[in-house]
């Protein structure tokens, strides 16, 4: 288990990897998201209560997933990051900063969006908004952070460490429906227990969220790779790849 | 595992624990701070004071809501079925206004323990559903009146 674990560690094991493994995320991807987004954006049934506006759903929920989702596995790799010092870990943790940031940005947004015609109005600093704002806050702060910092050590650490700072709003996002009167309902889209809509409207829901979660992982793929080329760009197998045109 | 990383493991172990502790008292602490309103027990209780900036919340009592007809005045009351507080507002309301739908009121409770709103949100549930699956959960509900329901409508049908 360990030697996998450390064969994990290596730059250019995981290059070839993640470039076997692209077009296939990519494809599914694609296929899933469409496939979801078609069905629920213009096939699924409309909502007794809300007319088409619910229909956002299908764009929030997959969005909220991967924004917390992203942030879980940036606080796995930072522990990685403490504790093993692998180089690895701390390329991921740049590369999908700037993504969570953007989904965050992405549930924030098309939740304001349903909730001014569905609430009466764009925001509210209940607990679900405001924590998820922090969140935003926090992607923000550890892209910044990572950029004020020139030595590559240095910054991986503080970095990881205020990744794993932040963890604790998770759970806080997760729960903050269940604690505390908000006016944002509670979670409709669970994997564990009976969902609160129905097939029609939960399966396109559940492509989507599976769609974007593959997409996610050809995107982290992607910038991944880039950091690993201008990181290793001294090493003999980067200059190899170089010189045999990328294959 | 290298004892080196063991160690290190622990240091983040417990800075993660305690970090977790010290955010869950504070939260646990403010967490009336927190919630967004009041519920009308709490109102009931006189947990909330009197002409203070608010915000209430729950359920719109079925058949509790009256317009006036010469302006935007409208009076409902709001429950969370143990207890239920008299609200008035003035304005134009969301539209998933409705009896027995949720609603979070802004605005302060005068001496006489109403609810003087200047802003009133609808509270969406979790519940989805397409429209005839609410009508005929509705249908299900008023299965005693259908009888009257069905005559009602072959009369209408027949003018």
């Amino acid at each position: 288990m360990w030697q996998w674990f450390h064969k994990l560690g290596s730059p250019k094991w995981f290059f070839g990897i993640a470039t076997r493994f692209m077009p296939w995320l990519l494809a599914g991807g694609l296929l899933l998201l469409a496939a979801g987004l078609t069905w629920g954006l213009a096939f699924a049934p409309e909502d007794y209560l809300q007319g088409n506006s619910y229909r956002i759903i299908f764009i929030h929920v997959p969005s909220a997933f991967l924004a917390q989702s992203i942030y879980i596995s940036m606080a796995v790799a930072a522990v990685v990051t403490l504790v093993w010092r692998m180089k690895l870990a701390d390329v991921f943790v740049k590369a999908i900063a700037p993504v969570g940031l953007v989904f965050t940005f992405l549930s924030l947004f098309t939740g304001a969006v349903w909730g001014k015609p569905t609430w009466g109005t764009w925001w509210v600093w209940d607990a679900r908004l405001t924590s998820m704002l922090i969140l935003l806050f926090l992607y923000g702060g550890v892209i910044a952070l990572d950029r004020a910092i020139n030595d590559e050590k240095s910054a991986a650490r503080a970095v990881a460490v205020l990744v794993l700072v932040g963890v604790v709003n998770i759970p806080i996002i997760k729960y903050s429906v269940d604690w505390w009167n908000t006016l944002h309902q509670p979670a409709t889209f669970k994997l564990t227990e009976k969902p609160t809509m129905p097939m029609e409207m939960w399966l396109p829901l559940l492509l989507s969220v599976l769609g974007l979660y593959l997409l996610f992982g050809w995107l982290t793929c992607i910038r991944m790779k880039t950091e690993i080329l201008i990181r290793e760009q001294r090493t003999r197998w980067v200059r190899e790849l170089v010189m045999a045109g990328g294959k | 595992m290298h004892p080196i990383r063991k160690k290190r493991l622990t240091i983040v172990l417990f800075l993660v624990a305690g970090l977790a502790i010290a955010v869950g008292l504070t939260t646990y602490a403010l967490r009336q701070n927190i919630n967004l309103f009041y519920d009308p027990s709490q109102i009931a209780a006189g947990e909330v004071p009197v002409d203070v900036r608010i915000r209430a919340g729950g359920m719109v009592e079925e058949g509790s809501v009256v317009r006036d007809p010469d302006s935007l005045k409208v009076e409902f009351r709001v429950t969370d079925f143990s207890a239920s507080v008299p609200m008035e507002y003035v304005g134009i309301l969301p539209d998933l206004f409705a009896e027995g739908q949720g609603v979070v009121a802004m605005g302060r409770m005068d001496a006489n323990g109403r609810f003087i709103a200047d802003q009133v949100l609808a509270k969406h549930d979790e519940q989805y559903m397409p429209p005839e699956v609410a009508e005929a959960l509705e249908r299900a509900s008023k299965g005693q009146h259908k009888a009257a329901d069905a005559e009602k409508a072959a009369e209408s049908a027949a003018y």
